[in-house]
Formats: structure tokens, C-alpha cells, sequence
């Protein structure tokens, strides 16, 4: 399902990072860089995340210099269990919430519902966050955090983040022009230590249906940019879309996991993952490198793994889900 | 697009895991580590002047408490990633793991939170362990006669 926006603008953004994102190459892009620890002077990694959105959200909100009031709906998601972050986030508002969960892909699908309100003109501002921490996902997801069972090289690092962007019927310099709800695909991929495998159909498939709806060709796009794929799992998107549809995006095609770190020195094996690993490209460098003129048509397509470990446990295929929207600069 | 296709696609663009180096690493780290119990059991049979499966006791709870402190410390894992299984294996990983979980759960509380889940690793070693111990030791009856 393709919808075109004719009034939806992207009033700001806000960044907050931890320190292994700011010891990435996109550290300049970032507003609220954490340097020292993951705790953020907070007791548990569950209350750090919570008070990396709390940032956010407050970041947002004095740079714009409005009020609570003056933001029609917060839309909010993250990766803990019950989307915890994201509700307890929400306690210390007086906003109207909505909360939403697409794990990795969470970032896009708070776009795609913030755009319906914003365009229906039932909301003039609407605010999306999202986050995610590591130590939190490697609790919940995988082994106690000071186990560090040795990974595998096509496994993905958790980025520690959190991202707000402010949606608005105002007219602003980047506005979101069309955006594609994806599927949920399963093409029968198991290996959680391979999520470049798992979510890539997922971000192919989308890709093809929105380029088939708005008749256009990759190249109209400056980049498309998957959410977390890793750097095998960018091959195997590229290979997908050729071997299925003939479809060759590799001259503007990049994935938010391989350009968060430095892969080469940083411990994050084939990349960043995380529903903030492409808030923080998408809503960092993208958007403010959008503002200077360097890009003028970004398609941007977060990707999600939407599996359970107790389905894994029990011997499922892991599903998928990616969504696409298209960002352009309004000349 | 059907699922083997799809298969052989991953796979094509997959690398495959170092195991041959890494299993070289872990024999290497983790033969070293023996090595060094064993002259550490000699030490302690000559200080303390005791029989050999004492001093082993006494050598597993120094290793013990060597690994849990470099848990503590935030080393251990550090460690584990450098040189794959060789300190997962022997006693040092299973001490490692009891601490991790331990540490990871202090702030649900003692019983919901430290209690719950502190053998949440080492539950399946306790278990099994046990398990192929009593058949082990019924086979050892069996045929040595105790």
C-alpha cells in the first residue's frame, strides 16, 4: 500500500547517542552525545533507555522552544518487553500516546501513522521516538550482558540511542512525500545470529512494491537506505532483488548498520541494529546532510525482525517486517 | 521467491565462521590453563602437604574465584570474546556464568531476581551433568564392579 503526502513536514529532529555510536563516524551529526558509560546515571540499563527517549523528547522540545501542549501525539516504540521505554517515557507527559511496536522497524512505522494524522489535518504536530540500548536487548534477547559469549560474524551490535523527530503540517525544508507499508515475509531463515538474512526480503520486497506504485526507477532516489542489515545481509538484499525482479540498486543503495561504526575497528561484528540505528543515520546524518543540500530524494526503509525467542525456541522461522518512506527536500 | 532458493542465496553471501583458528585458539588458551592447574594441584600437594584429590578441590574453588572476581571486574567477558571457548569450558565458564547472571538480575531483587535466574546459563550443566553422571555411574558398576 503506497500513500502520497501532499502537507507532511519534518519540523526537527533530535539526537541522542551512546558511546560506542559516538565513537562512530557520524558522532558530529548526533545532538546529546553520552561519552562515559551505558547507565546515564541511572541504576539499570531498563531506566538508562528510558531517560535516553525522556532526553529526547525534552531535547526536542526546548530546541523548538514549544510546549507539551503544542504537540498533538507522541507515537513511541522501542525493544523491551511491553515496549517498556517508550510507555514509561510517555508517564512523564501530558501528550496524548500511542504505542507501537515493528522491533527494528519501529522508527518508520511511527512515520507512516504520524504522516496519516498530520496529512488528515487531525494532528497539526506529532512526535515519534524511538530507541534502543544495548544492554538491554543483549539482556533480554540474548545472554546475561557480562557473559559475552563469542559472537559470530554475522551477527549485529544493538545501537544505544534514541531519536525524536517532530512531525508538522508547517511547511518546512525536508517534507516526507509518499512512504509504502511493507508485508511481514518469513522466507524460513532461523539463525538469530544472522538477521541480515532474515529481515533483507522484507526491505526487497518493499523496495520493488513502492518503486512499482510510484513508477520509478531507483536512480530517482540520491540513496536508499535499508534499516539494519549488516554487510552480508546488504549482499543478499542486492542479490535478492536481482535474482527475483532484475532489479539492480547497488549505485545508491547503502544500509544505517554499516554506516553507523567503524566496522573495521569498532567490536560490532557485521554492523548496527536496533529500531535507533537507523533513527540515528536516518534522522542524524540524513536528515541534516538533507538540510545542507547534499541529498535531495532519500528512500528510507527501517527494517525489523518481529520474532519472539520463545517462537525461536520452538523451532519457528524468524518473520519480518520494513516499511519505506520517502524523504525529499522541498525546493 | 521459494525458501531454497532463498537458502542458497544467504549462503552465497555468507562467510563461514573461522572454527578451525578458533578451535585452535580454544585448545592452545585452554590446554595452557590446564597446564597451569596442574602445576598449581603440585604446588599445593608440596605446601600444604596433602594427597592429590584434595589439593583438586582446592585448585577448582582457586579457579573459581579467580574467574568470578575477573566477572566482576568486567574482564571475563573481555576475555571470552579474544579466546573463544577455551575459558567457557573448563570450570572458569561455568563460574562465569553463575556470576554473570547473578550480576545481571541484582536489581530484580534476592529471591525474584538473583534467585530466579542466577542458574539460568548453568541450569542445563547442573541437570545434565547430573543425569549422565548417574548413567555413567551405573555403567562403571556394570562393568568395573564400582
Amino acid at each position: 500500500m503506497t500513500t502520497k503526502y501532499n502537507n507532511v513536514y519534518i519540523e526537527d529532529t533530535y539526537t541522542v547517542c551512546g558511546n560506542y555510536e559516538n565513537d562512530g563516524p557520524l558522532s558530529e551529526y548526533f545532538d546529546l552525545k553520552h561519552e562515559k558509560d551505558l547507565y546515564f546515571g541511572e541504576k539499570t540499563w531498563e531506566k538508562a533507555e528510558v531517560k535516553l527517549l525522556k532526553e529526547a523528547v525534552d531535547g526536542i522540545i526546548d530546541k523548538k522552544k514549544i510546549e507539551e501542549e503544542d504537540i498533538d501525539l507522541l507515537i513511541s516504540g522501542d525493544l523491551q518487553n511491553q515496549i517498556a521505554a517508550s510507555d514509561y517515557m510517555a508517564r512523564d507527559y501530558n501528550i496524548p500516546f500511542l504505542g507501537i511496536f515493528e522491533a527494528c522497524a519501529t522508527s518508520g512505522e511511527g512515520l507512516l501513522i504520524g504522516s496519516t494524522f498530520v496529512e488528515s489535518k487531525n494532528a497539526k504536530r506529532v512526535l515519534v521516538t524511538t530507541s534502543s540500548h544495548n544492554m538491554v536487548a543483549e539482556k533480554q534477547f540474548r545472554n546475561p550482558t557480562e557473559y559475552g559469549a563469542p559472537k559470530h560474524k554475522t551477527a549485529t551490535f544493538t545501537a544505544t540511542g534514541a531519536v525524536a523527530i517532530l512531525l508538522s503540517n508547517k511547511k518546512s525544508k525536508v517534507r516526507i512525500e509518499s512512504s509504502t507499508v511493507g508485508k511481514v515475509i518469513d522466507l524460513g531463515t532461523t539463525d538469530v545470529n544472522h538477521m541480515g538474512a532474515v529481515m533483507a526480503p522484507a526491505a526487497g520486497e518493499v523496495i520493488y512494491n513502492h518503486l512499482k506504485d510510484t513508477k520509478r526507477k531507483p536512480d530517482y532516489y540520491d540513496l536508499i537506505l535499508t534499516g539494519d542489515l549488516g554487510i552480508y545481509g546488504k549482499d543478499i538484499l542486492k542479490d535478492y532483488l536481482m535474482t527475483n525482479y532484475n532489479l539492480d540498486i547497488s549505485s545508491n543503495y547503502n544500509d544505517c548498520g554499516t554506516m553507523l561504526y567503524d566496522i573495521q575497528k569498532q567490536p560490532v561484528f557485521a554492523g548496527g541494529s536496533g529500531p535507533v540505528c537507523s533513527g540515528l543515520v536516518n534522522f542524524g546524518y540524513i536528515y541534516k546532510e538533507m538540510l545542507q543540500g547534499k541529498f535531495k530524494k532519500v528512500l528510507i526503509v527501517p527494517t525489523g525482525a518481529v520474532f519472539s525467542p520463545t517462537f525461536t525456541f520452538q523451532k519457528e522461522s524468524i518473520p519480518s517486517i520494513a516499511n519505506a518512506i520517502s524523504l525529499e527536500v522541498v525546493e | 521467491m521459494n525458501k531454497e532458493k532463498y537458502k542458497e542465496i544467504v549462503s552465497k553471501n555468507t562467510p563461514k565462521e573461522d572454527t578451525v583458528k578458533n578451535g585452535i585458539i580454544a585448545f592452545l588458551v585452554g590446554g595452557g590453563l590446564g597446564a597451569l592447574s596442574e602445576l598449581l594441584l603440585r604446588l599445593y600437594c608440596l605446601l600444604f602437604d596433602m594427597p592429590r584429590k584434595e589439593a583438586g578441590v582446592l585448585v577448582i574453588l582457586t579457579l573459581i574465584v579467580i574467574a568470578s572476581v575477573l566477572t566482576a571486574l568486567g574482564v571475563f567477558d573481555v576475555l571470552v570474546s579474544k579466546v573463544k571457548a577455551a575459558l567457557i569450558i573448563p570450570i572458569t565458564g561455568f563460574a562465569h556464568s553463575i556470576s554473570s547472571s547473578a550480576l545481571e538480575y541484582k536489581h530484580e531483587g534476592l529471591v525474584l531476581g538473583i534467585g530466579t535466574n542466577i542458574f539460568k546459563l548453568a541450569g542445563t550443566v547442573i541437570l545434565y551433568g547430573v543425569v549422565a553422571v548417574y548413567f555413567f555411574g551405573i555403567i562403571r558398576l556394570i562393568i568395573m564392579g564400582g
